[in-house]
């Protein structure tokens, strides 16, 4: 009786999960371990594959594409991660106060981060035009003759720098807010008593305890550095002549224009390596900066 | 009891929502295709062949899956017209098309075939086709050819014809033919007091013309022609380079390549008479037809296939033969069908390629809507398209022939994808990196080509 009790439970809870669990098998599960088979092949979609071993791994690893366009990544991480850090720790310091209209202002930062990629990554193409874009325009007003942005070689990768951080800032803002307020008053108040500064107060009692906060949003935004795609995609195509060609862009060049499914997979495949040995480094190295509460 | 039905209840529920999303998939999935096909006859078709096997050994009507990218964008309609008379003609044959647009046509048809759901009949440029035949997925159609008495080659232009040929045996039929020429704007070659390009104009006239005519304080430029791998094949041709020796050496970086990149740089960087290299709106997709149409070009290289799209234009226009350097030279395209090796309805799509490619039916139709130029030699045919203007000089096409450069897929047809990156890469470089000469390019691009050989 008891058994069939427990039966029944674990049939309903695999029935409700069972939309979701088909999705992660059919779409995630199955992908994933077709793509480590694949990329030990010469795929190419419509000829037989055959079985070539490590050699997709090895040109890949010998690919001057593949390497600059993990150098390109190294630039943007760079550019990128200190400055949204930075200013979503600025944001969410001033929208943490209590003020009028803070909830609206809220809203506003967030707005960027739940409109889709690809629209506003085009908006910003017609923004950024050398010719006719509003932030050459803009910059006009102070004398100032901007770049050809996203034709220009030195200034295409800050330009996807600036709007990945634009896009993305809403997103640190809200994940350090919430560390903030988790943050208890009583430190203030024995911080106050004991008449530290404004500044001590920053440094000593908001920094340290907001590390568990900062470490997610660093891990979150190294991952999705690595993986740099969308922004990319529709603003530039990897150019001009590769300055911004990123990782994944490559794979998808190279499995869906070039139709090379094995050496794409390879590619995957030694992403995947790589964001796993920099994440296992940031756990590792988490201890040695981040204090949790309790 | 009432758990037991409460769990029935869950059950159905979820066999229901299944159901409903499956369906909600299987919609979606066919909407592409419908959007561009007629939507009932294709509707029809796959209800016959799903819900209604045991009707099919009665008429024995066989169903084509038919997938082209040429009517994307602007010939639906006709396409939709010649398949339509193909089918009363043929009563036991069914034709699905797909219509897909170029630049995801390469991808989904790939993907197709990989899952095994491939077409019967496709089309393929000339520069693709030698990769599928070298891949061993065509049908070989030589002696489907022979046998057929109805079916004659001479009624094809030769050159066309043959493009489909990979060794020794025919592996489709051209549908249509195009060539890339000389387009110029006549009533700002007036306004400037130019005369108009001829035959023997070469790239020095057409600088000094350029030059003339060139006002970049109104956007107006004297000539453009993109600077990527396909224009840098012909116009190395027009000073006697070429990507590969007599006997199919790498020879990207020749001196005669490197000064006939140098020049398709120059008339931006040095000459001013093409709009700058690293202009934005020059670097989106047909911003170079849309300049011309808006009279911003005085002269244009591109393809015979825009006739259509400017015979709207605002002012007076016609084409010319390309300027060359030491020697004349033209792009040569070819449009064929050919027949997916693993079909099961040969027969069917024979009768289908040959309808779609000769028979006076379709070709006329074709013909009557402006739908690029049909490969058939009948000379009555073929006044009728020469019969449509503008361009007033549209018979120029045939002389352009006289020097055309095949797309250079050397002793590695079947890498042709790659072989446009190792070249194409280095070219961008050379347009948009700075202080990254000509000659940089080449030469790293020389070393790219013989990497792939060495594969």
């Amino acid at each position: 009786m008891v058994g069939q009790k427990t039966f029944s439970k674990w049939l309903i809870i695999i029935v409700f999960l069972l939309p979701s669990l088909a999705g992660l098998v059919l779409f995630q599960l199955i992908p994933l371990l077709s793509s480590a088979v694949i990329s030990f092949t010469d795929w190419d979609l419509i000829t037989k594959a055959r079985f070539v071993g490590f050699d997709n791994y090895l040109e890949a690893l010998g690919d001057e594409q593949t390497l600059s366009s993990l150098l390109n990544i190294v630039r943007y991480i760079v550019g990128y991660l200190p400055t949204v850090l930075v200013l979503g720790l600025f944001f969410s310091v001033l929208l943490g106060r209590k003020m009028k209209g803070v909830k609206l202002y809220r809203i506003f930062i967030f707005i960027p981060v739940i409109t889709s990629w690809v629209a506003v990554a085009i908006v910003w193409r017609w923004l950024l035009n050398g010719q006719s874009g509003l932030v050459n325009y803009f910059l006009s007003f102070f004398g100032v003759q901007g770049p050809i942005w996203l034709q220009d070689f030195t200034w295409a990768m800050p330009a996807i720098i600036a709007v990945s951080i634009w896009k993305d800032i809403g997103y640190v803002t809200i994940i350090l807010l919430a560390g903030l307020q988790e943050i208890s008053d009583d430190y203030y108040e024995a911080a106050i008593i004991d008449g530290a500064s404004g500044i001590g107060k920053f440094f000593n009692i908001t920094l340290p305890l907001l590390t568990p906060s900062l470490f997610f949003v660093i891990v979150i935004s190294l991952i999705n550095g690595f993986q740099l795609f969308d922004q990319v995609m529709v603003m530039t195509r990897g150019g001009p002549a590769g300055a911004t060609a990123t990782l994944v862009q490559q794979i998808y060049e190279n499995a869906f224009q070039n139709y090379k499914m094995g050496f794409a997979s390879a590619q995957s495949w030694i992403l995947f390596l790589i964001i796993f040995a920099v994440t296992l480094i940031q756990q590792s190295l988490q201890k040695r900066w981040v204090t949790y509460d309790r | 009891m009432t758990k037991k039905s409460r769990i029935w209840s869950v059950l159905i529920l979820i066999a229901v929502m299944l159901v409903v999303t499956a369906c909600g998939g299987n919609n979606g999935a066919k909407q592409p295709s419908n959007a561009n096909t007629p939507a009932d006859t294709t509707a029809a078709n796959e209800g016959n062949k799903e819900k209604d096997p045991a009707a099919e050994p009665k008429q024995d009507p066989v169903t084509l899956k038919f997938m082209q990218y040429t009517a994307s964008g602007s010939q639906e309609e006709t396409l939709d017209a010649m398949v339509k008379a193909f089918e009363a003609a043929n009563p036991a044959i069914k034709v699905n098309v797909e219509v897909v647009d170029y630049a995801n046509y390469y991808t989904k048809l790939n993907t197709q075939i990989a899952s095994g759901d491939g077409p019967d009949v496709f089309e393929v440029g000339y520069e693709n086709f030698a990769s599928y035949a070298a891949k061993n997925t065509l049908k070989d159609l030589t002696s489907v050819i022979a046998a057929d008495t109805s079916f004659k080659p001479e009624s094809f232009q030769g050159l066309a014809y043959d493009a489909f040929n990979y060794g020794g045996k025919q592996y489709g039929v051209v549908e249509s033919f195009s060539a890339v020429v000389l387009y110029y704007n006549k009533d700002l070659f007036d306004k400037y007091q130019v005369e108009y390009p001829t035959a023997d104009w070469t790239w020095k006239e057409e600088l000094a013309a350029a030059k003339k005519m060139t006002d970049p304080k109104n956007g107006v430029w004297g000539t453009y022609a993109p600077i990527q791998f396909y224009e840098f094949y012909k116009t190395i041709a027009q000073n006697g380079g070429g990507i590969w020796t007599a006997d199919n050496k790498p020879n990207v970086n020749s001196k005669e390549n490197i000064e006939a990149l140098n020049w398709m740089l120059g008339k931006a960087s040095k000459e001013k008479v093409s709009p700058p290299l690293n202009d934005d709106t020059f670097s989106q997709p047909d911003a170079d037809l849309n300049a011309f149409m808006a009279g911003k070009l005085a002269m244009l290289r591109a393809g015979t296939w825009n006739f259509g799209r400017f015979a709207e234009a605002p002012f007076k226009w016609d084409i010319a033969l390309e300027p060359g350097n030491t020697q004349k030279a033209h792009h040569f395209f070819a449009d064929g069908l050919v027949v997916a090796g693993t079909t099961k309805n040969e027969e069917a799509a024979w009768k289908f390629i040959k309808f779609m490619s000769s028979d006076p039916a379709a070709v006329s139709l074709r013909i009557e809507k402006g739908w690029s130029t049909p490969a058939v030699s009948d000379d009555a045919v073929m006044q009728a398209y020469y019969d449509q203007k503008p361009p007033e000089s549209k018979k120029i096409m045939l002389e352009a022939l006289d020097s055309l450069v095949l797309p250079p897929v050397g002793p590695i047809p079947d890498q042709w994808g790659d072989l446009q990156k190792a070249i194409g890469d280095e070219l961008e470089k050379a347009k948009l990196k700075p202080d990254y000469t000509a000659e940089q390019a080449l030469n790293a691009a020389q070393k790219n080509v013989e990497k792939l050989l060495g594969k």
